[in-house]
């Protein structure tokens, strides 16, 4: 599955247009990485746990996206976008989508 | 007795807490631009493009979507700084110093995803602030994600 935040596949065609695919997921945190990032939030830096937990989370949004797109039968996701939204205290929705198509 | 106790508690710990932070966040600072620095050389081969743009007459060997993100939160005493800075307004450097390297170190991790490809396309750089949700005071912690389309050439060098 190739993936592409362009209009285009660069270097291939596009042969056939399947319209929109996206991913979704809504994630929490959890209590012991909200204590170390509050401990963290003295010093400052990195909170290396929200880092995993925001990467784990856009991994699976991006996973349901392919996935939706392989049973349509595109080989490629165009024009990818990412969209962060805080729905709740402690909770992010994260969302991906884009258009399948098949290249050659 | 009991006076000097709630002045300790007061006044003493969060100066104590402040100067900790200076030193650490100081010394923690210092670290990541030195590894940032270092790091940006190593990956500068990589083009870094904002337009949708790319050599044409080219012919590409390899497409790969890369992204990169980090969260990073300030110290206790940049947020002591901005305190002050909020009564008088103007900038706030340190936490400018803070985004910037929140965004060149999501830059990284994105190159570091395709240390051979030839130049990067589209690139977007989203930040956003993740607070703990208490009505005034937020955690002070940002996100930045960086994501693009990387590109590789038939024919240049591995």
């Amino acid at each position: 599955m190739i993936l592409t935040n362009i209009e285009s596949v660069p270097g291939k065609k596009i042969v056939e247009h399947y319209g929109l695919v996206s991913g979704s997921t809504v994630r929490a945190k959890h209590v012991g990485r909200d204590i170390m990032a509050s401990l963290k939030n003295i010093v400052g830096g990195e909170l290396k746990g929200y880092t995993e937990l925001l990467e784990d989370a856009r991994e699976q949004a991006r996973e349901r996206m392919t996935k939706q797109a392989e049973e349509l039968g595109a080989n490629a996701v165009i024009n990818i976008r990412f969209n962060t939204s805080s729905i709740a205290q402690g909770a992010s929705e994260l969302y991906i989508y884009g258009t399948a198509v098949r290249v050659e | 007795m009991e006076g000097l106790i709630s002045l300790l508690i007061n006044l003493v710990l969060p100066i104590l807490l402040i100067v900790a932070a200076l030193i650490t966040g100081t010394i923690i600072e210092k670290r990541h631009y030195q590894s940032i620095d270092k790091r940006e050389a190593l990956l500068g081969n990589i083009v870094l493009l904002n337009g949708k743009e790319y050599p044409k007459d080219t012919p590409v060997a390899n497409v790969q979507f890369v992204s990169g993100s980090v969260v990073i939160s300030y110290d206790y005493f940049k947020r002591f700084l901005a305190g002050l800075r909020q009564i008088f307004g103007g900038e706030i450097k340190s936490y400018v110093s803070l985004l910037d390297r929140g965004r060149r170190e999501a830059i990284l991790r994105m190159k570091g995803k395709c240390p051979d490809a030839d130049i990067i396309i589209n690139l977007r750089l989203d930040t956003s602030s993740i607070s703990k949700g208490r009505r005034k005071r937020g955690l002070g912690t940002v996100e930045v994600f960086a994501y693009g389309t990387a590109l590789k050439f038939a024919g240049s060098p591995e």
